[in-house]
Parts: C-alpha cells; structure tokens; sequence
C-alpha cells in the first residue's frame, strides 16, 4: 500500500497573549489513517486543531494539506472546504433543517445545483442514519443526532480530512455511542481522521495512533497498543489509565 | 358619539390626506430605516475599529438628542448653507436616520446573540466571512429582532405627529387645521386619537403574524 500523505504539520507554535499554548507540534496524517489526541484540557489540542483549518491561525511553524501550505495560501476558503471540521457544540445553523444545514455548503460554496445538492445531502445524512429526520431543525434533534448532522454536513463537501474537536464531551452519555458508531464506520470507509476525544475505548479499538498532548508538546505518540501496553514515558501511563479509569472503554 | 361622526363627515377628507402622509412618513422610514440600521449594525460589529467607533458616535448622537430637535436641524438651519428641504423631505430624512440608529442596536443586539459558533462552522465548511453572515448570522437575527422591531415601529408611527411642528400636513398637522376652523378641539383631537389607535393596532398585529410565520420550530423568541 502507497502511503499518501494527507496532511503534515511542522513545528506548530502559538501563543495567547503571554500564554503559550502550543509550543513545536509536528505529526502527519496518510490517507485513510484515523489518529486521536488525547490529553489533559488546556493543552493546546483544540488549538492544534484550529489551527489547521485556520479558523486560528498559528504563530509559527507549516501546515500542509496534501502538498498546498495552508499557512500561505491564498485561497482559504477553498482549502476549508477540504478540511472538515466537527465541533464540540456541534455549530449547527440553527434556522435552517438538517437538510438544509448539509445542503448550504454544496449550493452557496460549491454553487451546485439545489436538486442536485438536496441529493447529496439526503445521501449523507442516509449515512449518518439520519434520512428520517432531513426536515427536522437543530432544536428538534437531540444532541447525538446534532451531531451526526454535524458530521453529515462536513461529509458533504467531499472533505480529504475531517478534524472532530471533542465530538462527544457535550453530549449525554446515552447518546455518545451513536456519535462513535458513525465515526467507526466513517474509519472503516478509509476517511482520514484527526480526533481530539477522551473516549479511550474508541481510540483504542479504531485509531491507527494515539497523539498524547500535554502542555503544548506532544509526548509520545504510537500505535494504541504500544501506547496502552509499553508506553515509553511514565506520564503516557499515568495519564492514559486516569483517562480510562474515568471515561472507561466505552463505546469502543 | 354622533357628533363625533358629524365633525367626521365634514372633516374626513382632510384627516384621510393627513393619514395618507403619516403613512408615507411611516413606511418609508420603516424601510429605509430597517436598511440603514443593518448596515448601521453590521459595520459597527464587523467592520475595523474606525468605522465601528465612527457608527458608535454616531448612533450616541441621534438616541442622545431629541427627534424634534433634529428635525429643527434639518428643516430650519440646512437653508443657510444651501440647502433647502421641504416639510415631508426633512421629516422623511429624520425619521429615517432616527428610527435607523435605534435598529441598529436592536439588531446589534440580536446578532450577537446568535451563537459564535455558527459562523465559526460556516467559515468551516468554507464561507467567506460575508457569505457566513448573509446566509447565517443575519437570518436568525433578523427573526430574532421582530419583537424589538414591533416597538420600534409603534413607536415611529406615533412620532410622526412631530411633523406637524415643521409643517407638514400629517393627520396632527390636519386634526389641528381642521379644529383651529371648528373650535371642536377635544373632539377632532379624539378622532386623531382614534386614527393613531386603529393603526397601531394593525401594525401589531402584522408584526405579530409575522413573527409567527417567521418562527423556529422548536425555538422560543417569546422574551
């Protein structure tokens, strides 16, 4: 298998004021390869993650989606719709159905066709296993269904990589695993993923590698079992077993 | 009450070509004014810090002085310097720009209440920043402004009646023709009076429909 890669970051810095929240994050990301971060909050992780899309652009350092400088381009909106994004609060457009919320990207950016971007949205939100509630606006949904249509509207642009930014913390525990099922199965169809998440049981069964963060710097990062079985940092074994202590191996 | 609808019938015809003119000085600046204000409202949240300071000092300016006073500005002491504006022109500019200022904050309020979030996932999915606030921020603001807009238009109706001062024959300026000829002042006053009522009335109510039809569903902007 050609290794492709999809997305590469170097020595990513940022600051808020006198805070340095990121200080020399490097990793990559080959085509089909779903990698979660974990860590404690106030690491930088989500940080990172905006950092990519540029909805905050870093200080310092590249970032590369395939072979195009994200940090430099001239044309952002057209790298955004690459990269999909998935919040925490899901940023649903709350005047607008579950259709329409997948649909606006396709007709007021891609400038696709109504009829033709109403199909693909029904198609992504099929997906999701959301078909049923298309005419559905975000205050009718629950919080798991929010952000299935979340992810269904970043799955209609066709997106080569999708950031999730702790999908599931805003949601009840009830409703977590079916967010993580249609991530797992986003996983198994070859999407290329980043998620920052705490789901441990998650990371462990689907990630191709788990990104450790703490204090702006990445620990260690490796392969789930290398990570849970052998980490080479006592932090790395500290912390991943407080975190699965605490969310335990749900929704894997 | 019939003699009520004698001076009526003697003196509709005057009160309805008032009425016609308050409305003209209603609408107009109702629609003017709803697309000064957004504008108003827009460049003082997004626009750079010296156009949103410059909108800022202006609207301060016309909340903070009486519309009468501006009317006086306009009608009285524009002529020395060239120009000169009719009774209905003035009043027409001053309500506009009056009720504009006041929907700019009404407005300015509700956008910020639409939650950042959403145009953080509009610039997600690839929006320029405008197209996020066209197509996302500024239709739920928008609904969300109705309720305000409402008062702000009752308001606007009644102000009107300030015209009269300037000169233009609005219903006051006629109810006032019409008694000063009758000496009926109480009489042609409640009729006025009545005039005013009935229109505030339906405005209610079809901002009222309007807010409905514009609802949310499974969103509550009773506040």
């Amino acid at each position: 298998m050609t290794e492709q890669m999809i997305l590469r970051i170097e020595d990513l810095y940022k600051s808020f004021g006198d805070h340095e929240v990121l200080k020399g994050i490097s990793l990559s990301l080959n085509k089909g390869e779903t990698k979660v971060v974990v860590g404690p909050s106030g690491t930088g992780k989500s940080t990172m993650l905006n950092n990519i899309n540029m909805l905050i652009p870093p200080d310092q350092g590249r970032i590369y989606l395939e072979d195009v400088d994200v940090t430099t381009t001239t044309d952002l909106t057209k790298i955004r719709q690459e990269i999909g994004f998935v919040f925490q609060d899901f940023g649903l457009f709350d005047h607008l159905t579950a259709r329409d919320n997948v649909m606006i990207g396709l007709t007021r950016v891609k400038k696709m066709a109504g009829k033709e971007a109403a199909e693909l949205a029904m198609l992504e939100l099929r997906r999701v296993g959301l078909e049923k509630h298309a005419g559905q606006y975000p205050a009718e949904l629950s919080g798991g269904q929010k952000q299935r249509v979340g992810i269904a509207r970043a799955l209609a642009m066709q997106p080569k990589l999708i950031l999730f930014d702790e999908p599931t913390s805003a949601l009840d525990p009830e409703l977590i695993g079916e967010v993580l099922t249609v991530m797992k199965n986003l996983a198994r169809d070859g999407m290329t993923m980043l998620i920052v998440s705490h789901e441990m049981g998650f990371a462990r069964t689907v990630s191709d590698q788990i990104i450790f963060m703490e204090n702006g710097v990445i620990v260690e990062q490796g392969s789930p079992e290398q990570l849970f079985n052998n980490p080479q940092q006592e932090r790395t074994r500290e912390f991943l077993f407080k975190l699965t202590d605490l969310y335990g191996e749900g929704g894997g | 009450m019939s003699d009520l609808l004698n001076i009526f019938s003697t003196a509709y015809p005057r009160l309805l070509e008032g009425l016609g003119i308050t409305l003209v000085l209603t609408v107009i600046p109702m629609v003017l004014g709803t697309l000064f204000g957004v504008g108003l409202a827009l460049g003082k949240i997004y626009g750079n810090r010296i156009l949103s300071g410059f909108i800022t000092v202006f609207i301060e300016i016309i909340r903070g002085t009486p519309l009468l006073v501006q009317l006086f500005i306009l009608y009285f002491s524009l002529p020395p310097y060239g120009i000169r504006l009719s009774a209905l022109t003035a009043a027409l500019i001053g309500f506009t720009i009056n009720s504009g200022a006041y929907q700019a904050e009404y407005l300015r309020g509700s956008i910020q209440s639409v939650s950042s979030g959403q145009l953080k996932a509009a610039l997600s999915i690839g929006m320029s920043r405008w197209q996020g606030i066209f197509y996302i921020i500024l239709p739920q603001a928008l609904r969300r402004v109705i309720p305000s807009w409402t008062n702000e238009f009752i308001y606007l109706l009644k102000y009107t009646s300030l015209a009269y001062i300037i000169g233009a024959q609005e219903l006051m300026g006629q109810a006032r023709f019409v008694a000063s000829r009758n000496f009926e002042f109480f009489k042609v006053y409640l009729i006025a009076a009545v005039i005013y009522l009935l229109l505030v009335l339906v405005l209610t109510a079809v901002f009222n429909r309007l807010e409905r039809r514009y609802r949310i569903p499974g969103f509550d902007y009773k506040r």
